[in-house]
């Protein structure tokens, strides 16, 4: 029986091997709780080492166009990449 | 003349860039032991109770007025009162009102208690998911969040988590809430008398206690309600009379707004970090109501348009 491991980091720009900025675990195994604040150093530091490490990316944010008169307006993090992890667990 | 010691120019720049000013250990011990004892003692974790209910009965308990939203912050607590004495110590008055003008008003207040694993019998017991306060906020005026600690916190008991610098994204409340960690982030483990003083803006969270100690943490939200243009300390604020160098150059430059109000966060993406400056900018010319103020040329460069001249 397999089970997902997801992984979402944020990096610096549109490019995989750029920086990580932020990140997060989810862990559908329950072998861990990862949570808010739990982690001040990420588990990677780029995208690309990520796949380097067999997470598998399967979302990617688009580059979207800005809206006219919106130029400056910031919100959400912009560059945010999923990977995924299949984990075998006992039935 | 306040006659209150306000903020100087550069405490102003700080909180325009990173959102936050953090006083360690200022507020007298006195106030704060008068604090604990309005909140009186925390029962021992109950088997079987509910936390909702713990909870219940210790808000319904404490010695803290439940006051309506509006109300003139100088009538909200009475006279003597932890917090009307903690309002009321020079540095405070100064930095309310060098943040938010004359004649601040109560918006609300809460008392954040976190409680060990050992209360949580039955569910779980994490951090809370960071998020930005009330709801998206378009306008260039902020509020004042005020958090008192009133003990001492350890990392262990969690600490309230907040990320410098988030201030100036306008989202919506806890649809951050999947980011779980962000570069940068800092956790407030602090003395007692602690107090943080934060832009309503900033994306923050109550870290997981994990300590067999419950952890107390005071809010008090406050409005302007006059202006909260030039109300800091301006015998500080130097004219600026020329623009910076900029990119190339052969030192570091010396200390000044501009440098505080354009050095990056950790967690800044490469492009929208740059926006993160124009916002800064934006923002500072509003405090200083200057309409023509730049830091590196940012704006200077953008409101360029000679063909509209």
């Amino acid at each position: 029986m397999q089970r997902q491991k997801v992984l979402v980091l944020y990096l610096a720009n549109s490019a995989l091997d750029s920086p990580v900025v932020a990140w997060a675990v989810y862990d559908g195994t329950g072998s861990t709780r990862t949570m808010a604040g739990d982690q001040d150093e990420p588990p990677f530091a780029t995208g690309l080492a990520a796949l380097k490490a067999g997470w598998r990316l399967f979302q990617a944010a688009q580059i979207l166009p800005h809206t006219r008169g919106q130029e400056f307006e910031l919100s959400y993090l912009k560059y945010e990449f999923f990977f995924e992890q299949l984990v075998e667990i006992d039935a | 003349m306040s006659g209150l010691p306000l903020l100087s120019a550069e405490q102003m720049a700080s909180f325009v860039a990173r959102g936050f000013l953090r006083f360690d250990a200022v507020v007298p011990d006195e106030i704060n032991q008068q604090f604990m004892d309005a909140i009186g003692e925390i029962a021992p974790a109950v088997p079987g109770q509910k936390l909702r209910r713990t909870y219940g009965e210790i808000l319904a308990r404490a010695d803290i007025p439940q006051v309506g939203a509006g109300t003139p912050l100088s009538g909200t607590y009475p006279q003597g009162s932890a917090i009307n004495r903690l309002l009321n110590l020079p540095l405070v008055a100064g930095a309310i009102r060098s943040l938010v003008g004359e004649a601040p008003v109560f918006d609300h207040h809460f008392l954040h208690v976190t409680f060990p694993p050992a209360y949580h019998e039955g569910g779980e017991s994490v951090s809370q998911h960071t998020h930005q306060d009330s709801t998206i906020d378009p306008r260039q005026a902020f509020d004042l969040q005020i958090m008192y600690y009133p003990h001492k916190v350890t990392r262990p008991m969690g600490g309230t988590r907040f990320v410098p610098g988030t201030h100036l994204r306008k989202v919506s409340e806890v649809a951050l809430g999947r980011y779980q960690n962000i570069r940068g982030q800092q956790h407030m483990v602090c003395e007692a008398g602690t107090l943080l003083f934060l832009h309503s803006g900033i994306w923050h969270g109550g870290g997981v206690n994990l300590s067999d100690e419950t952890r107390t943490m005071f809010k008090v939200r406050i409005n302007p309600s006059r202006t909260q243009v030039r109300q800091f300390d301006l015998e500080t604020l130097k004219p600026q009379t020329e623009q910076r160098p900029i990119f190339y150059l052969k030192g570091p430059l010396p200390p000044s707004v501009e440098q505080t109000l354009m050095t990056p966060e950790s967690w800044f993406e490469q492009d929208t970090g740059r926006l993160e400056f124009v916002n800064r900018i934006q923002l500072w010319r509003y405090l200083t109501d200057d309409p023509t103020y730049d830091a590196d040329y940012w704006l200077t460069r953008l409101e360029n348009n000679p063909a509209m001249a």
